[in-house]
């Protein structure tokens, strides 16, 4: 199975437009997955600055796809969903 | 903390696009835009029935931005008026709240009310325990007579469907002392006579009908003149922003302050006089003392229990010497305190020492319009390490524990805590008050308006949890106010 890579940014616009609820993440995701998926906090993804794209922020990546107005929850629904298609 | 999300997200965009406005070419005209660049035509209408509706709350969200009542908008004005007297504007508006009156949804007024759980059961308790015969039997179900009920709920714990409930309206249930209601036209409005500002209903409206009148406007023409602007951070700031204190000092600078100082500093004054007035009140023979520093705790004394006052420390807060020490230090400064909450923003009227006040919402905003990434920022050191005691005072229990170790006599300081205004807290401060005393024999009563402490002030960014971690562990690595005693 591929491993999934979350990313959760940390950068001041996420932060700031409400991300700091997932701080949490970095706790739960390995406690729910082990080590099957990765997860880490990062600076600024970058996703902010283009246009108007921080009215969208929190972000957080997995994998390739960007979970904008990220929530928990929203953000473990798409592991969830990356993890069904893998199979 | 706000956990009204959505809500709360929309009015820090707003705030973050009238930042970018100001630093654009056409200040007024992009300000002017603001509404129609978040609904551009043919867009989807999230929230309300059209899209004009929308634009319209958008436009009064604005003006509240700009520091403007909306209570006095005639609806006329182009934003770009608006944004053009801010501009002009030298002192920003008295009473730092306002109403939407389009985005209030005019809630249902608050009543009991009998849900059609009703099962028209034989032995009708509700009925028999209501003492002012309100409650009648129609159609086989139970009713209520407005004009009979005193809300006493009685009928609520008596019924064994749990079918009667009472409907609130957020704002006028959350206000500690009855100064915001519905008008005539089922709108909310704020009694300013009696209003404390303590911001309880901006976080309780499910609607961010309650803005607070930002200075946003003023403190950036202050700062775009080349005007020595200085930013006093509050205590309750760690935790708040990502990245350590010291990198957001230098992430302010770079927002264009020309200093930063911390608000703690001005604590431990606080802390060191607070502890001398207590000894000599005591030596007095007097019963108790209650602490001072908060604004909406000042600003209920002051409008609903002039009868506490003699009990009141009248040692200053700790914004008040911080601001003392800046304007001695520059005196061609410009000061501006970064505040928790709304409440501040009245103290910052009352003290000519302090110019404007700036929420943790607006310096997120203006953070973001800026581009400011306070990660990447370097570590800037104060020219004075505050000590623990003053870094923790915007924690609950933190002030009173902070005038105990600055004291000589710390064995005789018997603290105890309000934290957080609520009718109930009021009625206990007013039976001091009358009593003279304290019944459970605390000498030391610490009252902080919001509960938690300014950690969990109406503007704060991250919720309490988290922020008081970070929080803690700064206060644990600093210098102790005073050697402790052997
Ligand atoms: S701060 Fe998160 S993408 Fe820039």
């Amino acid at each position: 199975m591929k491993e999934i890579n979350v990313n959760v940014c940390l950068g001041t616009t996420c932060f700031v437009m409400g991300g700091t609820n997932l701080n949490e993440l970095l706790e739960i995701v390995p406690k729910k997955y082990g080590d099957k998926v990765k997860v880490s906090g990062s600076p600024c993804l970058g996703l902010c600055s283009i246009n108007w794209e921080y009215s969208k922020a929190p972000y957080v990546k997995v994998n390739n796809e960007v979970v904008a107005e990220a929530t928990v929850e929203k953000v473990l629904n798409e592991i969830e969903r990356q993890m069904t298609n893998e199979q | 903390m706000n956990n009204n999300s959505q809500a709360i997200h929309l009015k820090k965009e707003i705030l973050i696009r009238l930042v970018k406005a100001f630093f654009s070419e056409n200040f007024p005209q992009n300000a002017r835009l603001i509404p129609y660049d978040m609904r551009p035509k043919g867009s989807e209408v999230p929230y309300r029935c059209c899209i004009y509706k929308e634009r319209a709350i958008l436009k009064d969200r604005c003006i509240a931005g700009l520091g403007f009542a909306i209570e006095e908008d005639d609806e006329t004005r182009l934003l770009s008026d608006y944004a053009q007297k801010a501009l002009e504007r030298e002192i920003p508006q008295n009473d730092p709240l306002t109403v939407l009156d389009a985005a209030c949804k005019g809630c249902v007024p608050s009543r009991v009310y009998v849900t059609n759980l009703c099962q028209g059961c034989v032995a009708r308790p509700c009925q028999s325990t209501c003492k002012f015969g309100a409650i009648s039997i129609v159609d086989g179900k139970s009713v209520i007579d407005g004009t009979k009920c005193k809300n006493c709920k009685m009928c609520i714990s008596a019924c064994p469907y749990n079918a009667i409930v009472k409907l609130v309206v957020p704002c006028e249930d959350a206000c500690p002392v009855g100064a915001i209601a519905k008008d005539e036209n089922g709108h909310a409005k704020i009694d300013f006579d009696i209003c404390i500002n303590c911001g309880k209903c901006i976080d309780a409206c499910p609607f961010a009908a309650v803005h607070e009148k930002s200075q946003i406007i003023d403190i950036l023409r202050r700062i775009k003149e080349g005007k020595k602007v200085i930013a006093m951070i509050a205590p309750s700031i760690v935790g708040q922003f990502p990245g350590s204190i010291y990198q957001l000092k230098s992430a302010i600078k770079k927002a264009g302050f020309y200093d930063v100082y911390e608000v703690a500093q001005g604590a431990d004054i606080t802390s060191l006089n607070e502890a001398k007035e207590f000894a000599e009140r005591m030596e007095r023979g007097e019963k108790f003392m209650t602490t001072s520093c908060c604004a909406g705790y000042n600003q209920l004394i002051k409008k609903h229990m002039p009868e506490i006052k003699p009990y009141v420390s009248t040692t200053k807060t700790p914004l008040f010497y911080t601001a003392e020490l800046v304007k001695n230090k520059v005196p061609d400064s410009i000061t501006v305190f970064v505040s928790p909450c709304v409440a501040k923003r009245t103290e910052g009227m009352e003290n000519p020492n302090i110019d404007f006040v700036m929420n943790y919402e607006e310096l997120g905003a203006l953070f973001v319009g800026r581009k400011i990434e306070i990660l990447s920022c370097e570590e800037e050191k104060f020219d004075k390490e505050s000590s623990k005691q003053g870094r923790n005072f915007g924690v609950t229990g933190g002030v009173a524990k902070a005038v105990q170790d600055a004291s000589d006599k710390q064995d005789s300081i018997k603290p105890c805590i309000i934290s957080g205004l609520n009718k109930d807290s009021i009625k206990q401060l007013k039976k001091m008050a009358k009593d003279g005393c304290n019944s459970d024999g605390c000498n030391l009563v610490e009252v902080m308006c919001c509960e938690g402490g300014c950690v969990r002030g109406n503007a704060t960014i991250n919720n309490s949890r988290s922020a008081y971690k970070v929080l803690n562990e700064f206060v644990e690595n600093s210098p102790e106010i005073k050697e402790p005693k052997k």
